[in-house]
């Protein structure tokens, strides 16, 4: 197949940029430039704000949506633009999105057993339907779903487990990389903690890869690895998930850390909120670039400002004594 | 802060609605004391009755649903008795007011910003022309918009979510309520504008003296906003007290369970505690404890009879037997052990 091996990232984005618009003049950047790598088994936060462009990312990497340049390489293969039909199936298989609302993502005139097993019909994926329905079952009984639900409609079930219907429709293809877009921010407080353990638990046991895409700052500080923040179209900065959390360098996740609703009344009181003005930088005409202040954690900035934050950090281990 | 004067008070209160010839009780004998110039939060899941409870305080249920039982005085009257919409005019707007959800869909596309703040100051004042337009400026720039006269003339989509929000708020203050409503006022809206609508709420609070009640399923808001905080399960209130001695010193398995199962409090790499099952069924009558199927450490009268109000202080309380001077010593879970062990330390 193809000369990939594990050391190399699943999935890496070089420099995509994604507009929208039909005419030159009305275009408009949803996405300006993301670079990331996504390493196998990992958990890769995407964070930011309605209209930041995290979604459009998502959609771009399972081709929803077209990226207008830059590269999105999966094993080291390019899958935007022209690609071969053997890379395209591939593709399609390999890489499966979660949904933010289930109430709105399944088809409520279809039964779950024909929901579930889509994607299988869409790349030939079984060759008899005791295999198809045999794969449905398994698939819903890794969700903690009852085999005999199959029978059944969305309008059935309640948020919760249509969620879980909507991973079960992804597992069935066997993929290795899951796009989850706010898969719990449509859930109630005691359905989501259900619903990421579920996430947790199917990616220890089938190794998933996991770009999970939220705006709730506390949910990714518990299940990513790793996080990068991303303001109206550019990503601002990338790190490990408690490095990012320990000592934030732009201001702008700065400004989103600091709002992080806490279960604490004490602490929540005491809570000054940082406001992030996008004037503070003054950059020059060549504008920032994206560097690396320490090892594994980049940012966005210039020349001035990458010494401030290199400052920023050697005092902070000092401090920590490091 | 505030007085002890109770503003609102409901007791033993019972909703119920008929939906298709069946008829579900989603509010199953609540009682509640809301105190003048404090933030009283409701906490609960969907299908816990927190709306439908405060709608009954607007005369605002639906056509289907009725107040069946118990009784809402608000300054000395019985709203419970209200039947006509004129009746109820003269409270609903004018001294209880409410901030809806989704300030996307709350305010009329086709009217200007100042033209629905002016028909609230007309409805309830009598105001018109040029001084309705004047005060509808002004309650503008009281929320925080800058350069009012002329944002009055604009319409809602050249608002932004937070923006919007703002106006939503400045129409409910038009009348100078008594009592703000919030029904989560912020889950439609980022964190960084949430965290700055709650301040806003805050200033107003402290500027016009009114009362907030928040509906909510969001614990951060709660830890930032309530002095006194209401848990809502399956149309009851099993819990309520002083919003310290909720989330340190919670005694109802509901309310253990529910900041247990906040990733905020729980350990990486470590599965997140999830309460299993699902709510009870409303269209059901309800045996015991509504919590008993979904806790695992139930006792067996739980199941048999529907535990009373227990006192735990003069101002919290929960119905549960755990609060029983027979029931065994239960444990709190670890989240709320560290919770506590965090507040103690801090407090030291």
């Amino acid at each position: 197949m193809s000369d990939w091996n594990e050391s190399e990232p699943l999935l890496k984005l070089d420099g995509l940029r994604v507009e929208f618009g039909a005419s030159k003049k009305k275009r408009f950047a949803a996405v300006k430039g993301a670079s990331f790598e996504i390493m196998r088994g990992e958990t890769f936060g995407l964070v930011g704000e309605s209209g930041s462009g995290k979604t459009t990312i998502g959609r771009a990497i399972v081709r929803i949506n077209e990226a207008t340049s830059g590269r999105i390489l999966y094993k080291g293969r390019q899958i935007n633009g022209r690609i071969s039909k053997e890379l395209d199936r591939e593709v399609v298989q390999k890489i499966q999105m979660i949904f933010q609302d289930p109430m709105a993502s399944l088809n409520e005139r279809a039964k779950v057993d024909y929901i579930v097993s889509e994607g299988l019909y869409n790349i030939n994926g079984f060759s008899s339907e005791e295999e198809r329905k045999a794969k449905v079952e398994k698939a819903l009984l890794e969700v903690g779903l009852l085999p005999e639900f199959a029978s059944r409609f969305p309008h059935e079930f309640s948020g919760g487990q249509r969620q879980r219907i909507g991973i079960a429709r992804a597992l069935i293809m066997e993929p290795e990389l899951l796009v989850a877009d706010e898969p719990i921010s449509a859930l109630d407080v005691s359905i989501r903690a259900q619903v990421l353990n579920l996430l947790a638990e199917l990616q220890k046991r089938k190794g998933l890869t996991y770009l999970f895409i939220a705006h709730d700052l506390s949910v990714v500080r518990f299940i990513t690895d790793r996080i990068a923040v991303i303001h109206k179209g550019d990503i601002v900065e990338l790190a490990q998930t408690e490095e990012l959390f320990r000592r934030p360098l732009h201001p702008y996740t700065k400004a989103l850390l600091s709002a992080i609703p806490l279960p604490d009344p004490r602490l929540e009181k005491k809570k000054r909120i940082v406001i992030y003005d996008p004037s503070c930088h003054r950059y020059d005409e060549r504008g920032p670039s994206w560097r690396e202040a320490a090892p594994g954690h980049f940012v966005l900035a210039d020349d001035r400002e990458l010494a401030a934050y290199r400052d920023e950090i050697a005092r902070a281990d000092a401090a920590e004594g490091v | 802060m505030g007085t002890n004067e109770s503003l609102l008070s409901v007791r033993d209160l019972v909703v119920k609605f008929n939906l298709r010839g069946q008829v579900l009780t989603a509010i199953r004998g609540a009682s509640l004391d809301l105190y003048e110039g404090q933030t009283l939060a409701i906490v609960g899941e969907s299908g816990s009755g927190k709306s439908v409870f405060t709608k009954s305080f607007l005369g605002m249920l639906d056509q289907n649903g009725w107040v069946d039982s118990g009784s809402i005085l608000f300054e000395g009257v019985e709203l419970s008795r209200y039947k006509s919409q004129e009746e109820w005019r003269a409270v609903r707007g004018k001294k209880i007011a409410m901030v809806f959800q989704d300030p996307m869909t709350a305010l009329n596309p086709l009217k200007t910003i100042g033209k629905q703040i002016e028909e609230v100051l007309e409805l309830h004042h009598g105001l018109k022309g040029l001084h309705a337009a004047k005060a509808a400026a002004e309650m503008l720039g009281r929320v925080g918009i800058s350069d009012p006269e002329a944002r009055a003339k604009q319409y809602p989509h050249e608002f932004s979510g937070g923006m919007r929000q703002r106006v939503v708020i400045a129409i409910a203050m038009a009348c100078k309520p008594r009592i703000l409503i919030c029904d989560e006022p912020t889950t439609a809206l980022d964190v960084t504008i949430q965290a700055q609508i709650l301040d806003l709420i805050r200033a107003l609070q402290k500027d016009f003296g009114f009362t907030t009640i928040y509906i909510t399923h969001d614990l951060g808001v709660v830890a930032n906003v309530a002095d006194r905080v209401a848990v809502m399960y399956a149309g009851q209130i099993v819990e309520q007290g002083l919003v310290e001695e909720i989330f340190y010193d919670p005694r109802h398995p509901y309310t253990w369970a529910l900041l247990s199962s906040l990733p905020q409090l729980g350990v990486k790499h470590e599965p997140l505690y999830a309460i299993k099952g699902t709510p009870p069924n409303l269209f059901k009558p309800i045996k015991g404890d509504a919590f008993a199927p979904r806790n695992p450490k139930a006792l067996k009268i739980d199941f048999e009879e529907e535990p009373p109000e227990f006192f735990v202080s003069p101002t919290h309380s929960a119905r549960t037997w755990l609060l029983d001077p027979q029931a065994p010593k239960l444990e709190p879970p670890a989240a709320i052990r560290a919770l506590r062990a965090a507040y103690e330390r801090s407090e030291a």
